[in-house]
């Protein structure tokens, strides 16, 4: 008897929730359903959803136009170069904040996240200036540094709330054992740790990704990643639903798959120490 | 054949300057996501051929554009050997020294050949800063059939208030047909420009010789109450965020009965590929206001420009003299017909013979021709400029002031509440830029 | 049980992310404070000397300063009232038993991976568009006039676009909350014959307010930030400026870096209140 009360429920959970989830998903479905049609398709009225010859001239005519590929190598660059180089930053510091915390942990923490209110273009001349005077401007080495200031306080912040959930007792009891404070880190901590900084670096990677204020403005030939890719085919003369939307799936298609994959991870990733 | 020839004529004769450099030498080109630009990126590898130059493209649309060679050129950062810019920059940029002047072009380019409007509106005090690469006014484009239908004959030169009823004329709710769409999204260079040529039109200006504000007169309400009437009566839905694409996909869908725009839209409505209308379009001097003679021209050109500072200037000089040549507008006639060459920059593609027989070259000439951006309005202004006022503070100010006329086209506020507005920001504006 | 040895390593620790952040702030604000008592105008060759207080008192005293505030507001709290309401509904749906529920779960969060500008550009065109727009042939098919989003509803019409991009966000931080309530107590409150609306509001709802808490601190600071969804979609027309998008007016637009850069000043003020006022929040929900 109850087990039918469950199974009926379980089906209108499973309809309800495959509604909204298809809901929310479909923007893009139909840019990438739209990627496959002809220009004078992807504005017929009424709409087609499959029935149309799929095409991938769209895809040509962009890769045709712009190199994809450079602009993928540099956003995986930059995208995975200020990750890193903020993790290895920020490892030590969140560490020392959660295990040796002080007064004014929290205060420090909370001021470091107020850093990423300031607006961003207030401060692009300066910085332009300075990027000018570093010779540093269409490099992805700026870029990297830039995006790793950024996204320093939510590593920091992320990591923190990890390691607070790493019980003390084992580091007590590693350092009864006359641990030293490298042996902590590199055999103790750290491998707890592990899923907790491979969030990390997956959110963060995300993040850095879509960022598009710095990557547009700082970049020309050599360093622009797909937020420029995507700058090129915002709004050309003529139809171009189709081809924007063959380019904006080449775009997010990347990061899309490896969102998916490590899904496990990011929804672990995600919870910033709400979770106890 | 023919293409063959022209091609073994550039070939030798840049042939000897190209050795003069390194065989690696790359410039970087900034450039508008425009279909004419396309094009010419899509025959960079002949120019490489020719020179041995490698060309670097970024193409951006054209907001990112502007605000990425700004931030360029007034910090001197020196990214771009090459910047695309319009009529607007290329004077005030080359005014503070900050483009390589182009005066010691070659013989064979024949500087004298580009058309005068253009070559007057890309330079300051009588020197070149910046070459057409190509050129437009403003025109009406109708259908033919359309307006068959309605029993009605366009004018070679109508006034608005033909326009108004030929708009009405043609509206079709029934058949999802706008009498008419014109452009309404705020941004200078968008709605900012059509109004402000509206505006002349209707005896208005933006500033009088002491350079006051003009949003308090008469002239200014009638024009754009005449202007969102009409729109509202007869223009398409959320037409005050229709710019010029927008309005070029509803033309080339059908929907318009007449459009009014830039010149260069009509080789894409008269192209079979994308445009289903291709065979029923007309073209027609833009309008002017019964009893007023300034019409609704504008002039603009995208040109090309080397900003001073480049260690390429040679190399972009190269370029530019080959993009901007008669040769280019050859090779790209050879290959895609004369309909889509890239207008408005040269005489003597007017003069060409089959050029002619494209069937909007002429009343292009005659919309550009009709332009002066030296006497742009009725009464005398302190400013050059036809659709915008060639000062720094202008672009910041005529955005602003076009995000409040859409917003009255939206119905948000009324046209009296806009111009008041218009003015108010404009007065500060100038203050605080001590006119 | 820290010893003063591990204290000192662990200022060590700290010193290169505090020191880098510490950089990024200093150099920036102090060159932007700077900038903004300059008369620094690109356009007409640069620094023109001093302006003392008054970049400051005419990006106030502007016409369109506060109307930027009150957008930049309600766009936020807006945004976050929305992804707050319904991520809270759909994490108690998606820990529902479901058939598939792996699949619903990617379906949800893929907006999160999808790029501001694609995503804006998107919207615009293919969903927005009064003619070509999929929203414009629903209203269409249901007899209705279409929706010129962007101009007749403009403010809403970007309210739903962020929030499409930061629901995925919400749901998945207050999924991970709601999975860790405790069954036995919702069973017991059940079995007593609560409601199952006084189960969400006594049991429910307080478990998540720390997660909610979290979602209400990151999501301020991305969203007072917000440039590009209103960069592709409206320009700031229609009363959709925000102080951020006021603050890109005047540097790039108006090429005004002096007033600009007094507007990134009157920014961060506005920034740190808001930092302010959530710290005290986060500061008590955090310490539970």
């Amino acid at each position: 008897m109850a087990r039918a009360v469950t199974s009926r429920r379980k089906a209108i959970n499973t309809a309800a929730a495959w509604t909204v989830g298809l809901l929310i998903f479909f923007p893009i479905l139909w840019t990438i359903l739209t990627s496959f049609k002809t220009e004078a398709q992807a504005i017929a009225d009424p709409p087609i959803f499959l029935g149309f010859d799929w095409t991938l001239e769209n895809y040509r005519v962009v890769q045709e136009r712009s190199d994809y590929m450079s602009f993928l190598w540099n956003s995986v660059i930059i995208a995975g170069g200020s990750t890193l180089l903020g993790v290895l930053i920020a490892v030590p510091a969140a560490w020392s904040m959660a295990f040796v915390p002080s007064k004014r942990t929290k205060d420090i923490l909370l001021w470091m996240l107020s850093t990423k209110m300031l607006p961003a273009v207030g401060v692009l001349y300066p910085i332009y200036l300075i990027c000018i005077e570093l010779g540093l401007l269409d490099s992805r080495a700026a870029l990297v540094v830039i995006l790793m200031l950024i996204n320093l306080p939510i590593i920091v912040w992320m990591l923190y709330t990890y390691f607070r959930e790493i019980p003390g007792e084992i580091l007590e009891a590693s350092r009864m054992d006359g641990a030293g404070l490298k042996e902590e880190i590199l055999h103790v901590l750290t491998p707890m740790a592990i899923p907790g900084i491979a969030s990390t670096i997956l959110l963060n990677f995300i993040l850095a990704w879509n960022e598009a204020f710095w990557t547009l403005n700082l970049t020309a030939a050599n360093a622009a990643p797909l937020t420029a890719f995507i700058a090129s085919y915002s709004s050309p003369e003529g139809l171009f639903y189709a081809k924007l939307s063959a380019a904006s799936t080449m775009a997010i298609a990347p990061i899309l798959i490896l969102g998916w994959f490590s899904q496990k991870q990011l929804v672990r990733g995600l919870t910033f120490g709400a979770v106890k | 054949m023919r293409l063959k020839r022209v091609l073994g004529a550039t070939t030798a004769l840049t042939l000897c300057s190209a050795a003069a450099f390194a065989q690696d030498t790359t410039i970087t080109i900034a450039t508008v996501n425009n279909g004419d630009m396309v094009r010419m990126q899509g025959y960079t590898d002949e120019f490489t051929a020719q020179t041995g130059i490698g060309v670097e493209w970024v193409t951006l649309e054209e907001n990112v554009l502007r605000q990425r060679v700004t931030t360029d050129i007034t910090t001197r950062g020196g990214q771009f050997d090459i910047m695309t810019i319009g009529m607007y920059e290329t004077p005030i940029w080359g005014a503070n020294g900050w483009l390589v002047p182009l005066d010691d072009l070659s013989d064979e380019y024949d500087v004298n050949d580009i058309l005068p409007a253009m070559r007057d509106g890309l330079s300051h005090e009588g020197t070149l800063y910046a070459a057409p690469f190509y050129g437009e006014s403003s025109m009406i484009m109708y259908r033919t059939d359309l307006m068959e239908e309605a029993g009605l004959e366009m004018p070679d030169a109508p006034t608005w208030q033909f326009i108004r009823e030929a708009a009405a004329a043609m509206d079709n709710d029934e058949e999802d047909i706008n009498g008419i769409c014109l452009r309404g999204k705020a941004g200078w260079g968008e709605g900012g420009a059509f109004i402000t040529v509206t505006a002349n039109s209707f005896g208005a200006r933006w500033f009088d010789e002491n350079w006051d504000p003009q949003f308090d007169q008469p002239e200014w309400a009638e024009a754009v109450t005449f202007f969102k009437t009409l729109m509202d009566d007869y223009g398409p839905a959320g037409y005050a965020t229709n710019g010029f694409n927008e309005n070029l996909s509803l033309f080339q869908q059908g929907k318009c009965g007449m459009w009014i725009d830039a010149t260069v839209a009509a080789s894409f409505v008269t192209n079979p590929e994308d445009s289903t209308v291709a065979d029923h379009v007309g073209f027609a001097l833009a309008p002017n206001s019964e009893g007023v003679e300034k019409r609704a021209n504008w002039l603009w050109a995208w040109a090309l420009a080397i900003p001073a500072g480049t260690q390429q200037q040679d190399a972009a000089k190269q370029f530019i003299e080959w993009a901007t040549s008669k040769d280019y507008i050859e090779l790209v006639a050879e290959n895609e017909g004369w309909a889509n060459v890239p207008p408005g920059a040269r005489t003597s593609l007017y003069e060409t013979a089959e050029y002619q027989e494209v069937p909007f070259a002429q009343k292009t000439l005659d919309s550009i021709n009709a332009a002066d951006p030296t006497d742009p309005t009725v009464e005398p202004v302190p400013y050059v400029g036809i659709q915008f006022v060639a000062i720094p503070e202008f672009a910041g100010i005529a955005s602003q002031v076009s995000q409040e006329f859409s917003a009255a086209y939206a119905g948000q506020q009324t046209v009296e509440e806009a111009l008041e507005k218009a003015q108010a920001i404009t007065v500060e504006e100038m203050e605080a830029a001590g006119y | 049980m820290a010893t003063q040895h591990s204290r000192s390593a662990a200022r060590m620790m700290m010193a290169p992310a505090v020191v880098l952040l510490l950089g990024w702030m200093l150099v920036p604000l102090i060159m932007t404070l700077w900038f903004s008592f300059r008369r620094y105008l690109p356009l007409r060759g640069g620094d023109l000397g001093s302006a003392g207080f008054d970049n400051f008192v005419r990006f106030v005293t502007s016409s369109a300063f506060w109307p930027s505030v009150q957008t930049t507001l309600i766009m936020v709290g807006g945004v976050l009232v929305i992804t707050i309401v319904l991520g809270v509904l759909l994490s108690l749906l998606l820990d529902q038993p479901m058939w598939g529920q792996g699949v619903v779960r990617i379906l949800v969060i893929a907006p999160f991976f999808v790029m501001p500008t694609v995503s804006a550009l998107v919207w615009k065109n293919m969903f927005m568009d009064p003619t070509n727009g999929l929203l414009a042939h629903l209203w269409q098919f249901f007899g209705a006039e279409p929706v010129a989003w962007l101009s007749s509803v403009p403010l809403t019409s970007i309210i739903m676009i962020v929030s499409w991009q930061w629901l995925p966000f919400a749901t998945l931080i207050l999924l991970t909350a709601v999975q860790s309530l405790d069954g036995e107590q919702l069973e017991a409150s059940e079995m007593d014959g609560a409601s199952p609306l006084a189960r969400f509001f006594y049991i429910i709802l307080p478990h998540l307010s720390r997660a909610i808490t979290i979602v209400v601190l990151i999501q301020t600071i991305f969203l007072l930030s917000i440039f590009a969804e209103i960069f592709v979609t409206t320009g700031g027309a229609f009363g959709t400026r925000t102080l951020t998008y006021l603050i890109y007016q005047r540097v790039l637009e108006s090429q005004n870096v002096g007033l600009g850069s007094a507007g990134g000043v009157y920014a961060i003020i506005l920034a740190n209140i808001v930092a302010i006022f959530l710290m005290r929040i986060v500061g008590k929900n955090l310490d539970k």
